[in-house]
């Protein structure tokens, strides 16, 4: 039996500590499984790459790749870019800010194993999952656009605007070349995607600590934006 | 098929009973005339339900945020030990 072997691509623009933390809670939870760590930088001005390289040294070239972009161009772009330097049968995206923490990264690995999914997304809005660090008001919007997409989009998740997920590597590379959104509708679009294609998708809890108070991710852009996003996926998908 | 399709189709299906209920005059007319906006508050009250229900169970999860700091705490030894720069900023 082949072992598995897995691709974490993780997308950074000025994340210096995180990207070290992240990659060491990594290792430490993945020790039983093949994988490689893609970090994107766009070109950070706070020294991400440098410590990326030393990072690099400690764990290994062929375990840490950086592949760097010259500017900001983006989160969808920064996966496409990770993929294509994926060598992994399975791939996952996740953050670098510490909100997707590592140490569900093997209840991803064995839900995919158990049911051969082809996507195993984290869920924070299930038994065991939960989220840390948002105000009353961030809850009202969160719950809000949850039950509107919900009723109006049937996406066959609980989570769509969550971005830890596992994909088979084919299933990325599928899905991903159709989606036009970008930011965070990028995420929301590739599952509502790939949910239409038909292909296999489970759930996993997860917990989301935001660590960042009052820097609260949702204005009234972010919604305007979430409810172009929701029409458009009404009518695209 | 289209996601549009589907809630369309929905729509036509629902105004269909409408129709029939009209025709069959079953409930009286004046109310009959009126079951569509009944219809939408219904779908408003719903989803102002749901919300509700969503906002009093939202999971929480207060512990994980001592145990990040934990992890942060051992990952920040550990990457010093190995002559990694980590101090913050």
């Amino acid at each position: 039996m082949g072992k598995n072997m897995y691709s974490i691509i993780i997308p950074t623009y000025n994340e210096r500590l995180n990207i070290a933390l992240v990659v060491y809670l990594v290792f430490k939870h993945l020790r039983e499984f093949d994988f490689e760590i893609i970090i994107v930088d766009d070109s950070s001005p706070d020294g991400t790459q440098d410590i990326v390289k030393q990072l690099q040294l400690l764990y290994g070239e062929e375990r840490i790749l950086l592949r760097a972009r010259t500017k900001k161009l983006g989160l969808g772009t920064a996966y496409c870019h990770g993929l294509k330097h994926a060598s992994g049968d399975f791939v996952i995206i996740m953050d670098a800010d510490l909100s997707h923490h590592p140490k569900y990264l093997p209840s991803f690995i064995r839900k995919q194993k158990e049911t051969g999914a082809s996507i195993v997304t984290g869920t924070r809005y299930v038994r065991g999952g939960g989220v840390h660090g948002w105000n009353l008001m961030r809850k009202l919007t969160s719950r809000g656009a949850n039950v509107l997409a919900q009723t109006f989009l049937w996406p066959g998740v609980s989570d769509l605007t969550g971005s830890f997920r596992l994909y088979k590597k084919s299933v990325l590379e599928d899905v991903i070349g159709s989606v036009v959104s970008k930011g965070y509708v990028f995420q929301m679009e590739m599952i509502v995607r790939a949910s239409r294609k038909g292909y296999h998708i489970e759930e996993v809890p997860i917990t989301f600590v935001d660590r960042v108070y009052g820097t609260s991710k949702l204005g009234g852009s972010e919604i305007v934006e979430y409810l172009k996003g929701l029409i458009y996926l009404i009518f695209a998908t | 098929m289209k996601h549009i399709l589907k809630i369309l189709g929905l729509l036509v299906i629902i105004s269909a009973i409408w129709i029939g209920l009209l025709q069959a005059s079953i409930v009286s007319s004046s109310h009959a005339w009126l079951l569509p906006v009944y219809l939408i508050i219904l779908l408003g009250c719903y989803g102002l339900f749901m919300v509700g229900v969503g906002l009093m169970f939202f999971p929480t999860c207060p512990q994980e945020s001592h145990l990040l700091q934990k992890d942060i705490a051992e990952a920040k030894d550990f990457l010093k030990r190995k002559g990694i720069d980590v101090n913050s900023d």
